[in-house]
């Protein structure tokens, strides 16, 4: 019974920490058709960005405002990375074929991932405990991080407020219709760049939340810290239906839960090749996911 | 109120406009009629920023507006309803009807009602997926979104495609009546005597060149016309 709660818990918590992770691959797909594939090495950079800055604030601040500057800044320099990578490496290549993007992307991935291994040497670095989070807690007798309870409610909270901000505002109304067509947006006075800046800037600010939560629960962080979180993520958001934020939080908690249920069991040793499997069987039986709107033309 | 001077534009190689000069006079309506691929709608997208020109001029009133980027256009007061009418499927009606006023920051009130009261059919599906409207129902909601903008200037591209004759009608009648309230209309048509009616200048545009102009009413005379595009 106590081994069947903390599986749940870890699942639950590693699925809100996919989620967030997630929903940045559902939106720029939303947007550009585009797999972002310099996302997981966002997130990577992200937890390299809290080492570094709760060092060197540690020097002059005590430890607790260390800790919290710390992340607010992390918050600011992961929104500017996932900005300045679309404006230098998407951006000018708008009326190139998809898979120009495409490429693009995957050097922005091996250049953020090459740059993490100048910077460290190589050599893990191990993520600051952030107060209260990192903490353990007794629930029904089992003992966890409370990172691992409060991650499903951040999650819940984040996603009803993007919910909230794509249905229910002027900005959230320009997402959905430069997602549609690029043109017509146009006709209408909305400057697509900056829309799609927009999914970057939130994108990459779930992805920088995701890594404190992520992290807190890992004792290091290296250079690949992000691709096996990042793939995992993708294939969430394919579960899901790519395009749909309901289906890539849904995808996650899948992911998330199925993870933690096979690391549970003696074939802990299979669950990444589990969660390409799952990728498979949902291409094969519903290529669309989920919640996947239907194949458009775009695609 | 608009004045195109020698405008050339280029895809790739090829030269869809071929340097053409025409007017469009405040508070008329104008029609730019033609074949299939005559250029059309490229002078169109062009006039509304989507394409760049590779020669000439645009000018609206004395401003040249040669250029711009889109949302400046549409701030200055030109509107394009396109072709194929390019409704936002997912959105609802009145959402459609608001982002055609996304540049403006006053109340939308009193445009809303007034778009209503020219289509009452939109006003009983405002929270319908514009997707799911009958063709003629989303030209209505493409014409209304343009006029959320509070355009001095509409342009239409090819209102009339695969609509029936009487839908055909009313989306005439409503195009006159908002000329009446002040909006100068360029029009697109391959229904050449539908526009011709209506129009009080004509252009006849013939690949990428122009090659007769008049009144509406000697357009429709015209023996020329008459046979190329009146059959
Ligand atoms: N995006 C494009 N790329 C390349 N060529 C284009 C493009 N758009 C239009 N053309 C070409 O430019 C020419 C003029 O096209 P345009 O759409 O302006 O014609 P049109 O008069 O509107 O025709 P229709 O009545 O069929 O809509 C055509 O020969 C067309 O093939
Ligand atoms: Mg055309």
């Amino acid at each position: 019974m106590q081994f069947a709660l903390s599986i749940f818990l870890s699942g639950i918590s590693l699925g809100g920490q996919y989620a967030l992770i997630a929903i940045g691959y559902t939106l720029v797909y939303g947007i550009l058709r585009l797999i972002n594939f310099a996302h997981g090495d966002v997130f990577m950079v992200a937890g390299l960005l809290m080492v570094y800055l709760s060092a060197f604030l540690g020097s002059f601040l005590s430890p607790g405002a260390a800790i919290g500057v710390g992340l607010i800044l992390v918050l600011a320099l992961t929104v500017a990375l996932g900005f300045a990578i679309e404006r230098a490496a998407y951006k000018p290549l708008r009326s190139a074929p998809r898979m120009s993007v495409m490429i693009s992307a995957i050097g922005v991935s091996y250049l953020l991932q090459n740059f993490a291994t100048y910077i460290t040497g190589g050599l893990p670095q191990t993520y600051p405990a952030l107060p209260l989070l990192s903490n353990n807690v007794i629930i029904g007798g089992v003992s966890t991080k409370v990172v691992t309870v409060v991650t499903p409610f951040l999650v819940a909270v984040l996603v009803i407020a993007l919910t909230q901000l794509i249905n229910h505002t002027k900005v959230g109304m320009a997402m959905r219709a430069v997602a549609k067509d690029f043109e017509t947006s146009q006709l209408m006075g909305i400057k697509i760049n900056n829309v799609i800046s927009m999914t970057f800037v939130i994108g990459s600010a779930l992805a920088a939340v995701g890594s404190m939560l992520y992290f807190t629960n890992y004792p290091s962080i290296v250079p690949l810290s992000g691709s096996l979180p990042g793939l995992r993520a993708f294939v969430a958001a394919v579960f899901g239906g790519i395009g749909s934020i309901p289906g890539a939080v849904v995808g996650a908690f899948i992911v998330g839960m199925s993870e933690s249920i096979i690391k549970g069991s003696p074939f802990s040793i299979f669950s990444d090749a589990f969660t390409f499997a799952l990728l498979i069987v949902i291409l094969v039986v519903k290529p669309t996911g989920l919640f996947g709107e239907k194949v458009t033309d775009k695609v | 109120m608009l004045k195109i001077d020698g405008l050339r534009v280029n895809y790739g190689g090829i030269e869809a406009v071929k340097g053409i000069t025409f007017q469009v006079p405040e508070r008329q309506i104008v029609t730019l009629i033609g074949a299939n691929g005559a250029g059309k709608s490229t002078t169109l997208r062009t006039i509304a920023g989507l394409v760049k020109p590779s020669a000439g001029r645009i000018r609206l009133q004395a401003e040249d507006i040669t250029g711009m980027s889109p949302d400046r256009i549409v701030s200055k007061g030109i509107t394009l309803v396109p072709e194929g009418r390019r409704v936002f499927p997912d959105l609802t009606v009145l959402e459609n009807l608001k982002i055609g006023a996304y540049l403006r920051k006053d109340s939308l009130e009193d445009d809303l009602e007034w778009v209503y009261s020219l289509f009452p059919r939109l006003k009983e599906r405002s929270w319908q997926a514009a997707g799911t409207l009958s063709g003629g129902e989303q030209q209505m909601l493409a014409v209304g979104r343009a006029l959320m903008s509070r355009p001095k200037l509409m342009m239409m591209d090819e209102p009339s495609l695969g609509l029936a004759p009487l839908v055909v009608k009313d989306i005439f009648s409503i195009i006159k009546k908002v000329n009446e309230q002040g909006v100068t209309i360029l029009l697109i048509e391959q229904n050449a005597n539908m526009a011709l009616h209506i129009a009080d200048t004509a252009y006849v545009l013939e690949t990428g060149r122009i090659t007769l102009t008049g009144t509406g009413e000697e357009l429709l005379n015209n023996e020329a016309v008459k046979k190329a595009y009146l059959g």
